[in-house]
């Protein structure tokens, strides 16, 4: 099939050109900057491939391996280039690969533009060959979701799903589009919105509870600042440094929060939750005020949220306001973007250091060294630990790499030991934890952001997850460098059969395959590190390759990650042991 | 405490909007006890009217997740005490009932009930009320051998003064205010 470009005359005189719903999709995507999109072909959307082919020199399409492989990589790309990724799918099974990273964008607001390709419209609800009801299977787990039955509709469909995906606390949109709209013609004119009727993407933030928040942090004795993602979805970094710096607030990251402030930073006291640092856990339980920006205050930050800081008055600045006193209660809810907010408090907060109550973060944290990091980082024994894998590539990198990783004990590790120095650096699988994440989106990550280096930091079990898409980094020759922490075991969940269910493990034993000759297969090259003298060494040469790589490192195969609180446990009975 | 909670939402008519309503409700393994749809009296607005047993707590989580949808203009919840609502009844009783005495002609009249229909087999009774007057009836016209039974959903009124015209208004002048704000992070 062609893409015809028809020019009629509508009324005797005017010239109305038509073209295809396919090639409207392709031009919409262009008119929104488009320039990636990763997918995957299939009967149902063959129009809009076949359309591709006359714009391939505008549009870079990624063919990935499998489609959890082209929305995991979107996300990548969104998340580094704070726009939407784009994915194409066929109907069906196409469709239905995407949910798990629906399910993770939407829990990690992550902006995506999803468009399946559905059977004609004429077939819809008879159990076509491939049909399948995505709109609904997507509904729970998608901010938009909308079917496009005939091609006029698919400009204006477009443009709101950018604008949703993207605006307001984003999150992933999904277009099912009917082939017949694909292949009809339309007059195509195309208007980026500006508003979606019902919709509030920007809640203006009110005064008085900025004034009442400004009330709180001038009169408080011990504050802690819980740091989320959503600063850096706002691009308010570098107002949170100020604000933090101005009145002299310890900083504690949630998981995704990560990166948004430097980890050297002396208002740094490290991350929450239950394999957090020690300081700020327990602390959530000492401070009197806690001001929480972009978060949610997820059970994996809080665990038992009847012990959670009942202590400290609660200052919850968060766009959604679906997630105020979701949780926890607030005594002051600042319903804004972080930025705006942000600006709005600066000048309104005195200058302070709470130097004294800084001092016991500094206290807890010689503790958890001594028990715990010192350990991980440079064990007594011949064994390598993930740890000090993860340190010595901080230091390599002087904290300044992009960082991915997969879902388990390595996710942690890398969460704990690198030293992120560089804004928007980190990407990772949060709310959903979805092991086969990390490999994927790193293609997007490093598609993204092709002047900075990308470690992808994997397990053996999350590896074998989506491991095809080794084909895909290998045909786009994508400079992703694949650490493979090898322990022969998921090494998460034997950690918790270890502590919680009297070391029976049951299932978590892998029995690998040689990592390598995969790797090679693809035509990726690697290498295997058993030997600790030879990690600096082996991680430097990371830095200078220029193509793909796996490193698979061995390491102990029943090392644990601590500290922790137990599920359901309290923030500040945090193990270390 | 569970409560009896009316949510009241007012949605632009947007196919699947239903269905996104309710599965905020089954996340949370709440059952819907009566849902009802209809025009409000702003034309192409839709008012729903949902009535859970919960915590306030709970209402109030899944009445905002509930508005923050896209097609979703306002969503409130309310006790008992801050709205009217009716329900309506319907019953199918065999016409012979009426035939042996008065009992069942003074039960209608007792109840303000009213007669649909009458056909030799059968006679469709309505009663408009609150559920404990339906079932009451229900309940004494049991004896007489009920044949079909139903009752709508609630449909429900706030006392509120503000109505949704004026938030509408306050849209309008978000969507002024913000015209030349970009809005979308990149
Ligand atoms: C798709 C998926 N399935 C199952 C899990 C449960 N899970 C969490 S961590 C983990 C183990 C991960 O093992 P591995 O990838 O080897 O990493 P390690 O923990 O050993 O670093 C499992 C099975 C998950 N998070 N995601």
């Amino acid at each position: 099939m062609e893409t015809k470009t028809k020019t009629t005359r509508a009324n005797g005189n005017e010239v109305v050109t038509k073209i295809t719903g396919a090639e409207a999709l392709l031009r919409s995507l262009l008119a929104e900057d488009v320039e990636t999109v990763f997918g995957y072909i299939g009967g149902a959307i063959m129009p809009v491939y076949d359309a591709m082919y006359n714009y391939q020199d505008r549009i870079k399409h990624v063919m990935v391996r499998h489609e959890q492989g082209a929305i995991h990589a979107a996300q990548g790309y969104a998340r580094i280039k704070r726009k939407p990724g784009v994915c194409f799918t066929t109907s069906g099974p196409g469709a239905t690969n995407l949910v798990t990273g629906l399910a993770d964008a939407m829990l990690d607001s992550t902006p995506l533009v999803c468009i399946t390709g559905q059977v004609a419209a004429g077939l819809l609800g008879t159990d076509a060959f491939q049909e399948t009801d995505v709109v609904s299977v997507s509904m729970p787990i998608t901010k938009w979701n909308y079917q496009v039955t005939s091609a006029d509709e698919i400009p204006e469909a477009i443009a709101k799903a950018f604008f949703i995906a993207n605006s307001g606390r984003p999150g992933p949109v999904l277009l099912d589009i009917a082939k017949n709209a694909q292949m009809e013609e339309m007059e195509y004119a195309y208007e980026q919105l500006t508003a979606v009727s019902s919709y509030v993407p920007r809640p203006k933030p009110a005064i008085n509870s900025i004034e009442a928040a400004a009330e709180l942090i001038n009169t408080c004795e011990r504050p802690l600042v819980l740091l989320g993602q959503g600063v850096a979805i706002s691009g308010a970094e570098d107002e949170f440094r100020t604000f933090v710096e101005k009145a002299g607030l310890p900083v504690a990251s949630t998981l995704l929060g990560l990166s948004s402030f430097p980890g050297n930073h002396s208002l740094y006291t490290g991350m929450l939750g239950m394999h957090g640092n020690y300081a700020p856990n327990v602390n959530t339980n000492q401070c009197d005020l806690l001001i929480a920006i972009g978060m949610r205050f997820d059970d994996r930050v809080t665990g038992n949220l009847a012990t959670y800081a009942k202590q400290a008055k609660v200052i919850h600045i968060e766009i959604d306001p679906s997630e105020i006193d979701k949780n926890v209660k607030t005594d002051v809810a600042i319903n804004a973007d972080a930025r705006q907010a942000l600006e709005l408090l600066i000048p309104m907060v005195k200058p302070n250091s709470h130097a004294e109550w800084l001092a016991t973060f500094g206290e807890l944290h010689k503790t958890e060294f001594e028990k715990v990091i010192s350990r991980d980082i440079h064990p007594k024994d011949d064994k390598m630990r993930m740890g000090e894998v993860v340190n010595t590539l901080s230091e390599i990198t002087n904290g300044e790499a992009i960082i991915v990783s997969d879902v388990g004990q390595h996710q942690m590790a890398t969460a704990r030991y690198y030293n992120y120095r560089k804004q928007n650096s980190w990407i990772t699988s949060g709310g959903l934890g979805t092991m086969g994440f990390g490999i994927p989106a790193g293609m997007g990550v490093a598609l993204a952001e092709p002047e900075r280096p990308v470690f992808v930091i994997v397990g053996d079990g999350g590896f074998q997850m989506t491991l095809q898409e080794l084909g895909t980094i290998a045909q786009y020759q994508l400079p992703v460098k694949i650490i493979l922490m090898n322990n022969n075991f998921l090494g998460m969940v034997r950690q918790w059969q270890e502590l919680f269910f009297e070391s029976r493990y049951a299932n978590t034993e892998l029995v690998n395959p040689d990592f390598l000759k995969i790797a090679e297969g693809f035509g990726v090259p690697g290498k295997q590190l058993f030997d600790r003298n030879r990690l600096k060494e082996e991680l430097q040469a990371l830095m200078v390759l220029e193509g793909p790589f796996v490193l698979e490192v061995k390491v102990e195969k029943e090392g644990n990650i601590f500290p922790m609180i137990p599920a359901g446990g309290t923030v500040s009975e945090m193990r270390l042991d | 405490m569970n409560k009896e909670y009316t949510i009241t939402i007012f949605t632009e008519n947007k196919i699947g909007l239903l269905h996104r309503i309710t599965v905020i409700f089954t996340r949370r393994h709440l059952s819907i006890a009566s849902l009802n749809t209809s025009e409000s009296e702003v034309r192409g607005i839709y008012r729903f009217t949902i009535v859970v047993n919960t915590t306030e707590a709970m209402v109030q989580t899944v009445t905002r997740q509930i508005e923050k949808q896209i097609g979703i203009l306002k969503a409130f919840y309310h006790t008992e005490d801050e709205i009217v609502y009716q329900e309506i009844a319907l019953y199918k009783v065999p016409t012979k009932a009426f035939a042996d005495g008065d009992d069942v002609e003074s039960l209608i009249r007792k109840y303000n009930a009213r007669i649909l229909t009458i056909e030799p087999e059968y006679t469709v009774v309505e009663k408009t009320g609150h559920k404990e007057d339906t079932q009451q009836l229900f309940r004494e016209l049991e004896p007489f051998g009920i044949l079909q039974f139903t009752r709508s959903g609630r449909v429900a009124l706030t006392k509120q003064i503000r109505e949704i015209t004026s938030y509408l208004k306050d849209l309008e002048q978000y969507y002024k205010e913000s015209e030349d704000e970009v809005l979308t992070y990149n």
